[in-house]
């Protein structure tokens, strides 16, 4: 086996070094009532081109190609990747090394997660940005725990329900054994959060809204700061695409305490949900509080700048149960390859990208309506939105997808009051032919 | 090559992106505005991120430059002891990276999907036999949230039974996660000392089991290499006192094809792909922490989950009972891949080869070792095997100083002051992928730090001098954190 | 790591077990942590404090001090109220490196100041670290 190095004889000569007759013989430690039985039950190895062969054949029962317009988002959105992303991003220095536990041969990851630590800071608005999180559901997971521990006494988070469904499922696991209370937010006509419920409870750590939210409205952010900060709370933010705020005021503009969410959509390909990163930042006030490595700046003993893990005693291996959480990692491969997203995009090209999703998604939002459609939330959207359909679109969209067009998911699993309510999502990668097919193909 | 490899280079220097380019770059291409511009209500309206711009070469180069700051497993010896640094196929960042497995979307029905599907579903099916243990879930998308995961079924578990139980037995040598993850799911760590000859002993655990204790978390092979033999019977103290068995399967790439955690008594374990399955690192992540559970478990674990009937392969929801999501969609799935294609291109034999000769590494290491170094628990131990820098001591030198001088013989150093029960702990785990030369000349290079601290001391507490930058002031990153630029 | 001949604990102020230091004035108490522990732990990067007014009774912890690598806890010598905190810690906390007695951390309005004359003289200290 080509990953294994050893040849019999060195072998041999390894045992005899170490006193031992066979390989099987450095395992004496383990009880007989502890071993396997016979051999693993995984198939027989495959060379390099059997396995590559296996893979075509299983690529090859994907019916959703690459060269199909998916005009879905909720939570992982669709846009072009420059090569250089990749090409870098794949480099083996960048890929194959550990943890940054020995700054003199890391200052590679560690000055790319600095710089990551400082655009995200950027693009949210924020002080302080953390070297990444699990990923957007689990990062606003980690926001609100955050807000517990900052808010004294505090027992309570107020979520919304238009923040992503899957995102409450898992706040819901990490808040569960502790007891902690969550109550749900509803949301209004326009697709907005009401925070009239605010008012009158008590013991409230954080408020969780989404923006641009599951339905792609985006929330009145700077209007609700206001209230949440009055009933003792803080603002936590969520987001599962980020490119809105090259276009709409960023989550701190608004009065976020927190912002945390997806960081998916800037250079990673949408792979089946992963691997993505969790983006996470908030005023620096709060750092302390703050889950997940961090990268900082120093100088060496000859006085030249470098970077170093730093403000480590928050973590689980030296402050244990006490930790601000219990992660280890970071998404670091992700996290360096959204900077070099962002870095290749600039700050001029963010804006202009986001321009471009907005006015292609209001393109088929307009196009839709004006082929009786229904527009479901009047609240105004970035690149995602919800219509209604006069008559039963399932088989209109499986008409599209035979065309090589993916129009859209229904929302009555997550939303039984929106069955039959359909969510868009367009970007950059939908051409204005595929867009114009999908409104001829509803226009009745 | 018999010469030192951590000669110095053509290191160059690079600026911080915002240092570099002018407004008005661009190093992307945009596509062309096809539609009119819609209008945009003028008050929800920002600036956009005050980010530097930059064209294609101005970014090609800064990452080239950054990346040659970086040691990897590519680049050099890595027995980072613990982390399982093995060589990291390159064929299988090809395959995750499969154009029709990229792009699937995960808000997709399940027949848009069944070849990604079928992956998962065979590495739930592999990872089980890989184990012992009867049901996986993919989903956590690490080590640490494995545990969680491991976590949260012992506390669902507890109340489906209307227990409530509130401690957790963790030995010394436990990996920081782990009580951080029981923390995390209400439960308060209960420290447990191991005895002298390393391991935990059934007596220390039946002492501190009680109606209270929801179990005990154990890492097998322990931290110090060393295989837990009393787990079965420590595995019954704990049962018969109505708790579960977590085994952290951090070290499992020590025992593949050889121990079956079902037959040891283990209720729970995570494994970490990104170890025992060699996918890439990545400078901290993605990895992926799959958690294992036995068959009275499984409705616990956190859903969908992937499973098979006649109309193909299908998500399956979490039931009444499952802990819930822990991810958004199905972990890091493009790491999933790799360590599906890993185990296929080893198969069954390899497998357990992979694990005998990691095994045989670590104990050449620790022979050729001892004596050069302390080595504090001399038990017969697995993968990884821990010195000390007690001999050290009187010349004035810390473990510190040698891994740093490690460095300027080119070889990334052990991991160090870990595991805790050892003062001053160099922990070594070369993983099977190193061959005898290179073990040989990794053990001369320690042993020529060692000499020099007897006869230079000031070369190691000087060291690395061959590196970009030289030992960094970590005090002051602390006391006045510049976290952004 | 220094040896203990070389540390410095002055007469003037009473220790605990957890190698916190008390000076009682009247019915306030100012307290830090000694020679050996601020030793012990290394650079001092980071002193985490208890707001005016909180109350603690002996024994409790009300703080920490952070090294790079490093947390420890400290606790109350005497229960009481915080009357003061020592501010200039939270910029310059490697005042407590160099001078441990004067880089007081808290002083506090003791409930019971006859808890502070229960603490072990320098004297006492000293054997107890000789162990």
């Amino acid at each position: 086996m080509r990953y294994l190095p050893h040849t019999p004889e060195e072998i041999r000569e390894m045992l005899a070094a170490i006193g031992r007759s066979d390989l099987d013989d450095l395992f004496i430690s383990i009880p007989a009532d502890c071993r396997c039985d016979g051999v693993i039950a995984v198939p027989a190895a495959l060379t390099e081109w059997q396995l590559s062969d296996l893979m075509r054949d299983i690529a090859a029962t994907m019916t959703v190609r690459p060269d199909h317009c998916v005009l879905v988002g909720a939570g992982r959105y669709h846009h072009h990747i420059p090569e250089i992303v990749r090409s870098l991003a794949g480099r083996s220095e960048f890929l194959t090394s550990y943890t940054p536990y020995q700054p003199e041969m890391a200052q590679g990851t560690l000055q790319g997660i600095f710089e990551y630590q400082t655009l995200t800071a950027r693009l949210l608005g924020l002080d302080v940005a953390n070297a990444s999180l699990y990923d957007g559901a689990s990062a606003l997971a980690e926001g609100l725990l955050m807000g517990l521990r900052i808010v004294k006494r505090s027992r309570r988070v107020a979520v919304s329900t238009a923040v992503h469904p899957h995102y409450r499922e898992v706040v819901r696991s990490y808040l569960r054994p502790t007891g902690y209370e969550i109550i749900d937010l509803p949301f209004g006509a326009d697709g907005r959060t009401d925070l009239s419920l605010l008012q009158g409870i008590d013991g409230l750590a954080a408020v969780a809204l989404q923006s641009p939210n599951f339905f792609g409205v985006v929330e009145d952010l700077a209007r609700a700061a206001d209230p949440v900060h009055d009933a003792g709370a803080l603002l936590v933010t969520a987001f599962t695409e980020p490119l809105a705020y090259g276009l709409y005021r960023n989550p701190g503009q608004d009065g976020a305490d927190i912002a945390c969410g997806e960081g998916q959509s800037l250079g990673l390909p949408v792979s089946f949900g992963g691997a993505a990163l969790g983006m996470f930042a908030c005023r620096g006030e709060f750092v302390r509080s703050m889950p997940g490595r961090l990268v900082g700046e120093t100088v060496d003993c000859e006085g030249r700048r470098g970077y170093v893990l730093t403000l480590s005693t928050r973590e689980q291996h030296i402050r244990r149960e006490k930790a601000t959480s219990n992660i280890c990692s970071n998404q670091g491969l992700c996290a360096l390859t959204t900077a070099i997203y962002m870095a290749a995009l600039g700050g001029g090209g963010l804006r202009q990208l986001a321009r471009q999703n907005y006015d292609r998604s209001e393109y088929l939002k307009a196009g839709l309506v004006g082929a009786g459609a229904e527009l479901v939330f009047g609240g105004p959207t970035f690149n995602e939105f919800v219509l209604r359909f006069g008559d039963d679109f399932a088989p209109v969209r499986q008409r599209l997808q035979e065309r090589g067009i993916v129009a859209g998911i229904e929302l009555g699993a997550s939303y039984p009051q929106l069955a039959d309510c359909w969510l868009f999502c367009v970007t950059e990668k939908a051409m204005k032919r595929d867009l114009d097919t999908v409104i001829s193909e509803v226009r009745p | 090559m018999n010469g030192i490899v951590g000669a110095s280079g053509l290191i160059l220097d690079e600026l911080l992106l915002w240092e570099k380019g002018g407004k008005g770059r661009r190093g992307m291409s945009m596509v062309a505005a096809e539609v009119p511009e819609a209008p945009i209500a003028p008050e929800l309206c920002g600036e956009g991120p005050d980010f530097p711009d930059l064209s294609e070469i101005d970014v090609v180069r800064h990452y080239t430059r950054l990346s040659q700051w970086n040691f990897g497993v590519d680049s050099g010896m890595y027995p980072l002891g613990s982390c399982t640094m093995k060589y990291n196929p390159k064929l299988n960042d090809r395959l995750a990276a499969t154009p029709e497995i990229a792009c699937v979307h995960p808000m997709l029905d399940d027949a848009s999907c069944q070849g990604v599907l079928r992956i998962m579903f065979e590495l739930q099916q592999f990872l089980a036999a890989i184990t012992g243990l009867d049901a996986v879930s993919l989903q956590p998308a690490a080590g640490a949230q494995g545990e969680l995961a491991g976590m949260l079924i012992f506390a669902a578990w507890f109340q489906s039974r209307g227990e409530r139980r509130t401690k957790i037995l963790i030995p010394d040598t436990a990996h920081g996660t782990n009580p951080a993850s029981a923390a995390l799911c209400g439960f308060t760590p209960v420290p447990l000392k191991s005895g002298a000859d390393g391991r935990l002993a059934v007596e220390t655990v039946a002492a501190a089991m009680d109606g209270e204790t929801a179990g005990i978390m154990l890492t097998n092979p322990n931290t110090l290499g060393i295989f837990e033999s009393n787990i079965r019977a420590i595995a019954d103290v704990v049962h018969s006192g109505g708790g579960l068995v977590y085994g952290d399967g951090a070290n499992m790439n020590a025992v593949m094809g050889i121990a079956d955690a079902g037959k040891c008594g283990i209720d729970v374990m995570h494994l970490n792909l990104h170890k025992t399955f060699s996918t890439p690192h990545g400078g901290g992540g993605p990895g992926a922490g799959p958690v294992c559970v036995v068959r009275v478990l499984e409705p616990f674990l956190p859903g969908p989950r992937v499973v098979q009937d006649d109309g193909g392969y299908r998500l399956a929801a979490g039931g009444p009972e499952s802990i819930g999501r822990l991810h958004a969609f199905h972990g890091n799935f493009s790491v999933l891949v790799r360590a599906w294609a890993y185990i296929r291109s080893m198969g069954p034999e390899n497998l357990r080869q992979a694990s005998r000769l990691a095994v045989l590494n670590a104990n050449y290491l620790k022979e050729r070792l001892k004596g050069t170094l302390h080595l504090p628990y001399d038990q017969p131990s697995l993968h990884e095997c821990v010195f000390s820098d007690l001999l050290q001591h009187g010349a004035g030198v810390t473990t510190l100083d040698i891994a740093k001088r490690l460095i300027d013989y080119g070889y990334h150093p052990p991991t160090i002051y870990f595991p805790l029960v050892v003062p001053g702990a160099i922990m070594i785990e070369p993983t099977e992928t190193e061959c005898r030369d290179d073990l040989d000349q990794f053990v001369a290079a320690l042993k020529a730090v060692v000499q020099e601290a007897r006869d230079n001391p000031e070369l190691l507490r000087q060291a690395p001098v061959r590196t970009k930058v030289r030992r960094l002031d970590e005090t002051r990153a602390a006391r006045h954190p510049c976290l952004r630029g | 790591m220094k040896d203990l001949s070389e540390l410095d604990f002055p007469e003037t102020v009473r220790y605990t077990e957890d190698h916190e230091w008390a000076a009682v004035d009247g019915e306030v108490v100012r307290i830090g942590v000694s020679d050996y522990a601020q030793d012990q732990l290394g650079d001092i990067v980071y002193v985490e404090m208890p707001e005016i007014g909180d109350i603690f009774e002996k024994g409790d912890e009300f703080g920490t001090l952070e090294s790079v690598k490093a947390v420890s806890e400290i606790y109350m010598p005497v229960g009481g109220e915080v009357v003061a905190v020592n501010e200039v810690l939270v910029d310059t906390p490697e005042l407590i490196n160099q001078d441990p007695y004067g880089a007081w951390i808290v002083e506090i309005r003791a409930t019971d100041v006859g808890e502070y004359d229960e603490l072990m003289s320098a004297e006492d200290y000293i054997e107890m670290l000789r162990g």
